[in-house]
Formats: C-alpha cells, sequence, structure tokens
C-alpha cells in the first residue's frame, strides 16, 4: 500500500557489534525488513533508512533524538494504528509498522 | 504506626537500587517502579538479555560499579515488588498513577523515593531537527543498548564530561569520529582542575579520554561551537565556530549536548518545592542533606534533583532510604549514624566537584544572542527562535510558562524536556532577566504521552488490588 520511494537508501545508524543475533522480519510500510532479535524499533527503522517520521506541522523528516523515552520523537504506528515509541520498544516478528507522513 | 508502611521507589538506576537496599534490610518490601524494561537507569542501562558483550566492554572503567550496582538488584529481586515497563504519569493523595503495557493502574504509597534521573541538556543550533543529530546520551543509548553508532562519520559538539566519554567509546568501538567540539576553553579546563582533583579517580578518567583521543588523531576543538547542520533530509555537514572564524566538517551524524537536565516532573506533581540551583543554571527540587524534599514522606536521590553524577546518586539513594528508615521510627542498624554522616560527607564533597565542572565546562559564549531567529526551539510544535523573540517582545511575557501559553515553545509531548532550558536562556536575554527570574516550565500529569483510551476518566476503574492485599 505505501511505497517506501524516499526512504529506499542507506540507513542512519550503523552495527558495529553483536552482529550474531537471530534474524527476524517485519514490515515496514508493507516492506519486509530484516531486523535483529533485541533491536529496537528505532534501530530497525534506521538501519534501513534515513528516518522515521514526518512532522505533523511542517512534514520535516525526523528519526528520534534522545532514544530514551524522553524527547517523544520517534513514534510510529502499527498498523491498526495504535501508537508506539520506537526508540523503547523492542521488536516481535511479523510486527506491521507505519511511519507517521505529514498530512497531505 | 498501625496502618503498613507501602513504600514507593520510582527509578531502577544507582540511586533506586540503593535506596531498595537499605529499605529490605529494614524489612521492607518496596515496590521499585522503572519505566526501563531492565534495572540500571540510564548509566548502568543494560542491553537486552541476548546481547553478549561482557560488562567491561558496556561499561568500561565503571565495570566494577555497574556490576555491584546491577547484581544488588538482581539478588533483590525477591524480595521486592519489581515492577519494570512501567511509567508512572501522575500522582495524587498518596496515588501514583501507572502505565504498564498499555494499561492505567493505581499505586498506593505511604512514602515515596523520587529518583528518576536525567536526561541530556541541549541547546539547539540550526538544523538540529534533521535526522542524524542525536542527544549525547542518545549516542550512547545506540552504543551501549543496540550496538549501533549513530551514523558513520559522528562527530561530537557539546560540552560536560559526557563529551569526551562517549567520543572516545565510539572511537574504541571503531566508529568514525570526525571531530569533538567542545564549547569550553581549555584554559577554564585548567583552571578547574583544583576543584576537580576532588574526586580524583573521576578526573583521571576525564583526562585519560581526553589523551587516548588526542593519541589517536581525533581533531578537539575548544571554544568551538555549532552553529549549522545542513543536508537535503539528513545530516550532510556540520558548520562551527571559534575564535577563528566558521568551519566546516563534513559529517552524517552529529552528537549534541551540554551536561544533564533533571527529570523533575513527578517532584514538581507532588507538590515539591523547587529552589534555583546555579550549579545547574536551573530551578531543582528543594531538599535537605539527606534527601528529604519539602513534601512529607516524599524523598528525592540520585540525577532528578541536582545533577551530582553516577556515584552520588548511589550515595544518595542509600541516604534517603536511611532518612525513610529514620523518619518511620524503624529498628535502626547498629552503623547508622555513622554512615548517614559519612554518606553526607560523601555528598558534601561532591559538590565542589561540581563546581569545578560547571568551570570546565561552559555554555557556548552568548548562545541566547547568538541563535538565529530561523532556528528551530521546541521540536515538537517547531517554534523558532524567532517565534519566541516575536511573542516576548508583543506580549510582554516576563515567565517561560506564559511564554508557552503565548507561543507554544514547551507545550508538545517532550514537556520542554529537550527546550526548556533553551528556551528559558532565550527568555532571559529577551527580557535582560536572569534564567532564575524566568522561571521554570511547570510539570503536568500525563508526564509523559499516555494512549488516549487510557485518559483519567478511567483510572478509577483499575485501580491495582493487587497493591493493596
Amino acid at each position: 500500500m505505501h511505497q517506501n520511494t524516499a526512504l529506499i537508501q542507506q540507513g542512519q545508524l550503523v552495527r558495529l557489534v553483536e552482529l550474531n543475533r537471530k534474524k527476524l522480519t517485519i514490515y515496514i510500510n508493507g516492506v519486509a525488513t530484516e531486523a535483529l532479535e533485541g533491536d529496537t524499533l528505532l534501530t530497525v527503522i534506521l538501519t534501513h533508512q534515513k528516518f522515521i517520521r514526518q512532522t505533523e506541522f511542517s512534514g520535516s523528516e525526523r528519526a528520534g533524538f534522545c532514544l530514551m523515552g524522553a524527547c517523544q520523537d520517534c513514534w510510529v504506528l502499527t498498523e491498526d494504528g495504535s501508537r508506539l515509541r520506537s526508540c523503547s520498544t523492542l521488536v516481535q516478528a511479523n510486527m506491521k509498522l507505519v511511519t507517521p507522513k505529514a498530512n497531505p | 504506626m498501625t496502618q503498613p508502611l507501602k513504600p514507593v521507589i520510582v527509578g531502577a538506576g544507582p540511586a533506586g537500587i540503593r535506596a531498595a537496599q537499605i529499605l529490605v534490610a529494614h524489612g521492607l518490601r518496596p515496590i521499585v517502579i522503572d519505566e526501563s524494561a531492565r534495572w540500571g537507569g540510564q548509566i548502568y542501562r543494560q542491553a537486552p538479555s541476548n546481547f553478549a558483550r561482557s560488562s567491561k566492554q558496556l561499561y568500561g572503567f565503571d565495570a566494577s560499579k555497574a556490576n555491584s550496582v546491577l547484581s544488588a538488584m538482581d539478588s533483590l529481586l525477591s524480595k521486592v515488588d519489581y515492577r519494570p515497563n512501567t511509567l508512572v504519569w501522575n500522582a495524587e493523595g498518596g496515588q501514583l498513577d501507572v502505565l504498564h503495557e498499555g494499561n492505567t493502574s493505581a499505586v498506593d504509597y505511604t512514602d515515596l523515593i523520587v529518583a528518576t534521573g536525567a536526561t541530556d541538556r541541549i541547546l539547539p543550533f540550526k538544523g538540529w531537527t534533521l535526522p542524524g543529530v542525536f542527544s549525547m546520551g542518545g549516542a550512547q543509548v545506540a552504543l551501549k543498548f543496540q550496538g549501533c553508532a549513530i551514523g558513520q562519520k559522528v562527530v561530537f559538539a557539546g560540552s560536560g564530561p559526557l563529551l569526551y566519554l562517549v567520543a572516545y567509546q565510539y572511537a574504541k568501538a571503531g566508529a568514525n569520529v570526525m571531530a569533538v567540539l567542545d564549547s569550553s576553553h581549555f584554559s577554564q579546563q585548567i583552571k578547574a582542575v583544583p576543584s576537580l582533583l576532588n574526586q580524583a579517580a573521576v578526573f583521571a578518567k576525564g583526562v585519560y579520554y581526553l589523551a587516548w583521543l588526542k593519541a589517536h588523531g581525533i581533531a578537539i576543538h575548544h571554544g568551538a561551537t555549532p552553529t549549522e547542520v545542513m543536508g537535503a533530509q539528513s545530516v550532510e555537514k556540520l558548520i562551527w565556530r571559534n575564535s577563528q572564524g566558521a568551519h566546516e566538517i563534513d559529517c552524517d551524524a552529529v552528537a549534541t549536548g551540554y551536561g544533564l537536565r533533571s527529570e523533575s516532573q513527578l517532584a514538581d506533581i507532588l507538590g515539591c518545592k523547587f529552589v534555583f540551583s546555579n550549579a545547574d543554571n536551573s530551578w531543582i527540587p528543594q531538599k535537605d542533606v539527606a534527601g528529604r524534599s519539602t513534601v512529607q514522606h516524599v524523598y528525592l536521590a540520585g540525577d532528578g534533583a541536582g545533577i551530582q553524577g553516577a556515584d552520588a546518586a548511589e550515595w544518595a539513594g542509600e541516604l534517603a532510604g536511611l532518612a525513610l528508615i529514620e523518619d518511620r521510627q524503624i529498628q535502626q542498624q547498629k552503623n547508622h549514624s555513622t554512615r548517614t554522616e559519612e554518606l553526607a560527607k560523601y555528598l558534601q564533597k561532591r559538590i565542589a566537584f561540581g563546581r569545578g565542572l560547571s568551570i570546565a565546562f561552559q555554555d557556548p559564549k552568548n548562545w541566547a544572542c547568538q541563535t538565529t531567529d530561523d532556528t528551530v526551539i521546541c521540536r515538537c510544535e517547531e517554534i523558532t527562535a524567532g517565534d519566541i523573540r516575536q511573542s516576548a517582545q508583543s506580549t510582554g511575557a516576563q515567565d517561560v510558562n506564559r511564554l508557552k501559553a503565548m507561543c507554544r515553545v514547551g507545550m508538545g509531548r517532550c514537556q520542554g524536556r529537550m527546550c526548556g532550558p533553551a528556551a528559558a536562556a532565550l527568555l532571559a536575554d529577551c527580557t535582560q532577566q536572569s534564567i532564575e527570574k524566568v522561571g521554570r516550565l511547570r510539570g503536568q500529569a500525563p508526564i509523559k504521552p499516555i494512549p488516549f483510551v487510557q485518559s483519567p476518566t478511567l483510572k478509577n476503574m483499575s485501580s491495582d488490588t493487587k497493591v493493596a492485599t
């Protein structure tokens, strides 16, 4: 349903260590995406693309900021519409996430 | 005392854990509520359980301290009511409203130890909302908790002990550290040495990180301020300036922070009185030496009530626990008063070190007046420095809460955690007042966003009976 057009590019985060973990698949905007067990949703998203969401007001891209649950800048949606703070939610296999887009 | 005590500790970092240890040692069974999935707080944050790095790799020189704190909690697990993944979002009349896995409930308390910790103190620069700019602590979390660097080419820009520590941790883990930009001047840091020697081991670590970075050819600039991050959709370069002029660094990530700021919203909602702290350049909840707040049976420990670091948090947590025991006239252990005095002495000594840090690590000179009108200050509501200045001028707002009502700065989801210090500095500059005079953004429930269906209307329908029994 969603197109990951602008999002298909190298990720923002770079994995340095802890690479030998079990692989999982989740779906970001309908696209199958590889994750490692123990990743936060933020890590999964930002190891594949540069940003997490667009702001409600200006539509500018955001990728979270504080990574410790304080700035509230990394919220994503599940396909059924609930909101998850991606920096403090660990990934589960087959999760279906939607990255928030600016209002058209 | 006919009713049994229901002590609750909020926060399972070094302060909360040491407090819990004292209460358990005196026969109490506290509820320990923590927002994280695993204990340790931010400083001793544990990686997810399937991660393999040793504590030496995770915590470096602080591995033995980390092990001590983490294992203390491990041995308390059967003796406390530990509630991880739980957010305290409101407090009223001896009851905390908590959110756990999407469900809200109430937790009664008779005694409360607030050990809520801190987050980075941020001074924004143009472009800081671009993907690729993260807080200094956030950069550390990425590495420690997720094994990731925030980018391929990382610049560390800010001030405070974390600046050199995180840059060192990144370089050591194999990340590409492009530069360390310290807003403080080296001469200031030399001046601070006598006070810093007061905590010689901590000072020695700082010197080591700096020397290591230099020895590994990493550029370190003092008196350096980031002025603008540029990039189409994410960070492509950073412009910074020093006394010699403007410079440019090619990078794809920036970590920034100017020390830490206390997470004091809960203390605020509890009605604790606040005082202005020169060391923090901010309003913090008032406490006595032992951690008693101005509200009876509410204690404050750790960085949530003024920044003093992890060691002091351990002492303050233990001391707050001892104060609670004293105040409730619970049978004291033999060494109670000597230990109390000893801990108070450690904390007293730490104050001089704190003064040294505030000399050694200074904000960018004239940050407020140098910040351009088009710089976003409040990243939630996308309020710029220009909006703030215009609002201050047109409305005559003299206080940050008035300013917030007028232009929405600090009104977003983070409740001013990221923009609060900056908004106060800008308003102080516009109105020719001190930071103290412009006040502080008041904490409000919910302390952090909660799902809409969990709004307070439901709160009395789901009171947690497990607590009462």
